[in-house]
């Protein structure tokens, strides 16, 4: 048997044991553990199988085990996804620093860096956002104004951000804050992390289509924040900056493959509310929904060809742009097939009158609406998949009317 | 699963691209057509590919193949789709070959199989009667009789079936020509039986049907057709297995094909945009274009995607290789009819006369989309039903 089927037996026979039978199969709306220092399981259940992946440091498998991580191969990673997907192991935690601020750490941290920052990560210790948006710093993201003013041994952060995801349950943030306003938009950003619980910083969640959200309004009021927080060079954060949105542009693409409370299989659910296809309507309807569902597949398999295509050394960046475009893109498609055929049953808002499961179908529609436009909208995918990959000609440089 | 060509698939695409361009461009198509050649490909090509071995590339050793499989078969198809490269590949070799090689008899894999791996003989299939691919609803019928069998019947769209050697005929068998009722059901998989039809045979007439891709299609009419017990292949009324498992190996090659004409039409558009200058900027600047392309380029990709899992489902024998080819042949088929639109508008008049390339690919690329079934038949096929439970 070669070392890899070795390792994959082992891994199966240890998600067996150890993955809990109530945490396989899709999350209800809240019950997802978001790792940080305010953390709360709602059973034991979930404490175990996040103490017992944490003790494995398979939070983070394939950083280094020198931070805590797993030390896997890349090919062992794939078939620890593999194996996590066969079983439909729900994930132990959420944790957004592991998949965006992580990998950007690695490549430009220091070693204390690392050290300080990485180990809690991979611990689950320490609950992350990112605070990138402004209210005048959307796609056009260079133009933030949040500034941190050079105070000899610390910065002082002056400003404010917007949309940022749990910015009121977080410990940490990663943030693009102005230190030079001389030059281009771009060459005076820098990447600050900054403590969450500081003085002058204070958070405010806005309510969204959806509802309660945890999406804040951040201010920071004079906080001060230590030179060793500055990630990478001075004013050589925008470069850091695109590293990290294309991580989380593929942490976005791979939504679909957690066992996520937002994914609901349509052709089940279909099912319940529309049996028989009989009128013209409802069959067109149903092609609607079966042209989606192979969509879905044709996405799963793109994901599986890229994976296959990297390890093989190939150039996977073409593929890579065109993933968080097309999963959020089919997700909001797959709702809306979803309330056409459930008819007023989607649109339940609170109350006895639905079921869970049809208000739970509602907020996750609603929310589908935030994808599309989060982590770079998909106006900004398409822009960046037509001037990086297929390389069409910019407009300014052209002078396009 | 694989969804990559490996280093030897690789190779084989390298080498075909080269071939096909050097020895068969798009010029070479158009030749073709203008000198009214109803073959519709170029014998010396043919020989040449012969000579190459690609039409041996499927089948087992043991019949005189190479064992390279479906991925190797899709390598070869793309690259003839870059080109338009017109060859009998797909309808002597996958279609027919396939269907001789999983149920011919030994006799008829000697006279037959070898001749069309050696190039010296083909044959075409004959399967589609109506407007739409159906091969549910096959009519054209065969009756016992004390020598062998009767066909009488139409069938459409037999692709290279002008100047064949020979043709296999999927039909319905019926008990007797006296009671002429239907053995099983009418329709579905029962009583289907596959015959090998010599050119020449009494009461066969061909007839060309002249499509705007300009390659070979034929009408084939039989009229009291006497064919021999051993013109049979397999056993009596079970050939709908075998037909099918030859048509989910035409389709993936199609598939193929379409997907290496598409990228190479691509290509051509994104070069265009990039060079025709309008309001003293290249077109490839306006946003509105970028973004059609862009959506054009995902639509490549998740067809790409489609086609190698169902290369490698026919290769690995999996159960699920018939929806795995229907997706593919769904996938790839919308997405060709979105990019030989998008081709034809973004070139904007040009796009449309006859002088530039654009529109021979997107004449042929049709014809592939409707050939053994369009994106909408094979959405059904591919689909997990609601009722399915
Ligand atoms: C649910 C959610 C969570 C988020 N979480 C975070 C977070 O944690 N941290 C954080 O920093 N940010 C976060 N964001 C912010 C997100 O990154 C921005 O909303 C996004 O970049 C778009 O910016 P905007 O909202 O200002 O829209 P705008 O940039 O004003 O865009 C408005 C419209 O114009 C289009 N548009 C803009 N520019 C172009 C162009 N060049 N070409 C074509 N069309 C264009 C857009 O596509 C969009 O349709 C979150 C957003 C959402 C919705």
């Amino acid at each position: 048997m070669s070392s890899l089927e070795t390792f994959r037996t082992q891994t199966r026979a240890w998600l067996e044991a150890n993955c809990p039978a109530s945490l396989r199969g899709p999350a209800a709306a809240g019950e997802l553990v978001w790792g940080g220092s305010r953390i709360e399981f709602d059973n034991e259940d979930q404490r175990l199988w996040f103490e017992r992946m944490r003790d494995r440091n398979w939070f983070c498998p394939a950083w280094p085990e020198a931070y805590g991580g797993g030390g896997l191969a890349p090919e062992e990673v794939a078939v620890l996804e593999q194996e996590l997907k066969r079983l439909r192991c729900r994930p132990p935690q959420i944790n957004l620093g592991i998949w965006m601020l992580g990998p950007v750490l690695l490549e430009y941290g220091t070693e204390e860096q690392k050290q300080r920052l990485l180990t809690p990560m991979t611990r689950g210790e320490v609950r992350w956002c990112q605070g990138f948006s402004e209210p005048n710093a959307g796609s056009d993201l260079a133009n933030i104004r949040t500034t941190a003013r050079d105070q000899g041994d610390h910065f002082v952060v002056d400003g404010s951000k917007i949309w940022t995801s749990y910015g009121d349950q977080s410990d940490w943030m990663y943030a693009l804050v102005r230190t030079d306003n001389s030059g281009s938009k771009q060459a005076g950003i820098s990447l600050l992390v900054l403590d969450m619980h500081a003085e002058g910083v204070q958070a405010r969640p806005i309510d969204l289509i959806s509802g309660k959200s945890s999406f804040c309004e951040v201010f920071f009021d004079s906080v001060k924040v230590s030179k060793d927080n500055l990630i990478g060079p001075l004013n050589g954060g925008w470069t850091l900056a695109k590293k990290l949105l294309q991580h989380e542009r593929s942490a976005m693409s791979k939504f679909g493959e957690f066992s996520l409370p937002t994914h609901f299989d349509l052709m089940a659910i279909l099912r319940d509310y529309l049996p028989v296809a009989k009128t013209a309507s409802e069959v067109v309807l149903e092609a609607r929904a079966q042209a989606c569902a192979l969509d879905e597949q044709a996405y799963n398999l793109t994901v599986q060809r890229m994976g296959e295509a990297a390890r093989a050394g190939q150039d996977v960046g073409g593929i890579a742009s065109i993933m968080k475009l097309v999963h959020t893109e089919q997700e909001k498609t797959k709702f809306e097939i979803l309330v056409d055929a459930m008819g007023h049953r989607a649109l339940g808002w609170d109350g006895d009158e639905f079921s869970s499961q049809e208000l739970a179908i509602s907020k996750a529609w609603l929310m589908s609406y935030t994808q599309t436009i989060a982590g770079g909208s998909s106006e900004v995918q398409l822009n960046v998949i037509a001037k990086r990959v297929l390389q069409l000609p910019d407009a300014s440089k052209g002078g396009a009317k | 699963m694989s969804l990559i060509y490996n280093e030897e698939q690789r190779m084989l695409l390298d080498t075909a691209q080269e071939f096909f361009a050097e020895r068969s461009p798009v010029s070479a198509l158009r030749a073709l057509r203008d000198g009214g050649n109803a073959q519709g490909f170029e014998t010396a090509l043919w020989n040449e590919m012969t000579e190459l071995g690609w039409t041996a590339i499927p089948f087992p050793e043991s019949l005189g193949g190479l064992e390279f499989g479906y991925k190797g078969m899709g390598a070869v198809f793309e690259a003839a789709g870059r080109q338009l490269s017109a060859s009998p590949l797909l309808s002597s070799i996958v279609l027919c070959g396939s269907i001789l090689e999983q149920g011919g008899s030994e006799a008829q894999q000697n006279e037959w199989l070898s001749a069309l791996i050696a190039g010296s003989k083909r044959l075409a299939l004959a399967v589609d009667e109506g407007a739409r691919h159906n091969p549910e609803q096959i009519s054209l019928s065969a009756t016992r009789t004390d020598n062998g069998f009767e066909l009488n019947g139409d069938k459409v769209m037999v692709v290279d079936g002008l100047g064949s050697d020979g043709w296999i005929v999927a039909a319905r068998t019926l008990e007797s020509p006296a009671s002429a009722t239907v053995k099983a059901s009418a329709t579905g998989k029962e009583g289907i039986s596959l015959f090998i039809v010599p050119a020449g045979t009494q009461g066969v007439c061909v007839t060309r049907q002249s499509l705007i891709d300009s390659r070979n299609t034929a009408r084939l009419s039989l009229k009291q057709v006497e064919l021999a017990p051993d013109c049979l292949i397999g056993e009596l009324d079970q050939g709908k297995a075998l037909l099918d498992a030859a048509l989910d190996r035409g389709r993936v090659c199609i598939a193929a094909e379409l997907q290496g004409a598409c990228e190479q039409l691509f290509q051509t558009t994104l070069d265009y945009l990039r060079t025709r200058v309008q309001f003293d900027a290249p077109i490839g600047s306006f946003q509105a274009l970028q973004h059609r392309a862009a959506w054009a380029f995902v639509e490549l990709e998740l067809a790409r995607s489609s086609l190698m899992a169902a290369l490698h489902a026919i290769d690995s024998n999996d159960e699920q290789a018939p929806q795995l080819v229907s997706l593919a042949k769904w996938k790839v088929g919308q997405m060709a009819d979105r990019i030989s639109n998008e081709a034809v508008q973004m070139h904007g008049g040009i796009g449309v006369t006859d002088e530039l390339d654009v529109g021979l690919y997107f004449k042929r690329i049709r014809v592939l989309q409707a050939l053994l079934g369009d994106s909408d038949y094979h959405l059904s096929r591919a689909a997990p039903t609601v009722d399915a439970a």
